[in-house]
């Protein structure tokens, strides 16, 4: 039996920006973003939901975008790495992940920033205990975590 | 990952529809976050997802005089950021909060970690010692499962070609009722439960004895495990370390692990005890405010 696969029409909104494309119903978010709108910031890393290298914010929540078909985000508001910096700079977490050394190699950092950024958007002046509970699901192999941890901080103390 | 087609029903009429035709080639899709890793592995051959969140009885959650409603598309962090459940059920919420990270939380559903029927599922020893029942649609109409009957070993449930998990509905606790759910593993998040102890208790009116207690074992055997003996054994008995660790050395031997990576077979019968003993301490706590 073949598979009867079809493009979907989505008409999503990235960053604030529109877009509209038709999307494999079997492909996730993250492909979506990478290989059909070109934003390759949000990065792979182990498919499974363990890591958070993809995670973006979606209607207001973060998600593992490994973990979500491209056929959810019809209809959605998703925001990336790519929307975290503005005209004006970059964002105070950003600034502080560059102050606190809080990256090496750098792949698990766009995951990092948009987990920070959902847990400051809605707890200004979160608790260490509680930077460490909402990042558990992001991982870093080259920080021992307490550069990342300071970083979002530093950034909650400017809040 | 291996093609497969998206339909998104909008009633239980026509996603059951669509999975008694595609029968184990179709697979429901709630949170994705077991479904999706699943795919990648070709656990099943997997040839239509049905997409369930668009369908209003999948998604409803809801507290009244009957007891809580949880359709089998809501995630978690609904679930534990309801304050009206954080207050009258913190079992259910004990479970919600620990299943995976905050990513994990977004997505995961009750519904999906008890479908899932992992021996190790945080969500569904509360949902046992709760009495919960799962209600199930399918081609034949509509049907009713008691939680502590459906999963029926690792990976497989009740649920029959075409059938869905419409919703879970846990009954209203009474008066001098308290729940209570632990699980230990290495990490505080994003693990796995080595062995978890739900435990539900209801108190005399004085509120020192014992009247009945449910007590379900996570991570321990084939499917999660109501511990038949260690809560009987509490009926009528006084609320005293006696009884209590009586019942914790029963549900103890209740346990049928199985020795693998997470940990051995004594490893896990051990924290059995001693879980158990702290959470009927922990539920008896909460059942008297």
């Amino acid at each position: 039996m073949t598979t009867n696969t079809t493009n979907i029409h989505i008409r999503t909104k990235i960053n604030g920006q529109s877009y509209e494309f038709l999307a494999p119903s079997y492909m996730s978010l993250l492909d979506a973003l990478r290989e059909i709108v070109g934003l390759t910031g949000t990065k792979e890393g182990c498919l499974d939901g363990n890591c958070g290298a993809c995670t973006v914010n979606m209607d207001g929540r973060i998600v593992d975008s490994c973990l979500v078909l491209a056929a959810e985000m019809n209809g959605s508001e998703i925001e990336t790495i790519e929307g975290m910096a503005t005209s004006d700079g970059l964002h105070p977490l950003q600034k502080t992940f560059l102050e606190e050394a809080a990256l090496q190699c750098g792949i698990c950092t766009p995951g990092f920033l948009v987990a920070a950024k959902g847990l400051l958007d809605n707890e200004p002046k979160p608790t260490e205990r509680r930077i460490r509970h909402w990042l558990a699901g992001n991982l870093c192999r080259c920080t021992g975590y307490d550069k990342i941890v300071k970083a979002v901080q530093k950034a909650a103390s400017d809040n | 990952m291996h093609p497969f087609s998206y339909v998104a029903p909008k009633t239980i009429d026509e996603a059951v529809a669509v999975l008694e035709k595609n029968g184990t080639r179709a697979r429901p899709f709630a949170g994705g976050t077991d479904l999706l890793v699943q795919a990648r592995a070709n656990k099943w051959d997997l040839d239509t997802v049905v997409d369930i969140k668009k369908i209003p009885e999948t998604m409803s959650l809801e507290v009244s005089q009957e007891g809580l409603t949880i359709g089998s598309g809501v995630p978690c962090y609904q679930v534990y950021n309801n304050e009206q459940i954080k207050k009258e059920y913190p079992g259910i919420v004990d479970g919600a909060l620990i299943i995976g990270g905050i990513q994990i939380q977004s997505r995961a559903t009750i519904g999906g970690n008890l479908c899932n029927a992992a021996p190790s599922g945080d969500s569904i020893c509360p949902l046992i010692v709760y009495n919960a029942v799962a209600h199930i649609s399918g081609p034949s109409g509509s049907r009713e499962v008691a939680v502590e009957d459906f999963c029926t070993g690792p990976g497989s449930t009740v649920l029959q070609n075409g059938e869905l998990l419409v919703k879970i509905v846990v009954p209203k606790p009474n008066a001098g009722s308290g729940t209570a759910y632990q699980r230990f593993t290495p990490r505080n998040e994003m693990d796995i439960a080595v062995a978890g102890v739900a435990v539900s208790v209801q108190l005399n009116n004085n509120g020192d004895d014992f009247e009945s207690v449910r007590i379900a074992l996570a991570a321990v055997g084939p499917t999660p495990i109501l511990a038949n003996k260690a809560g009987s054994s509490l009926s009528g008995k006084p609320i005293n370390d006696d009884s209590i660790s009586e019942a914790a050395s029963l549900a103890k031997e209740e346990a049928s692990p199985i020795s693998d990576m997470r940990g051995t077979i004594e490893q896990r019968k051990h924290l059995i005890e001693i879980i158990t003993t702290r959470m009927i301490k922990e539920a008896v706590k909460r059942a008297r405010g």
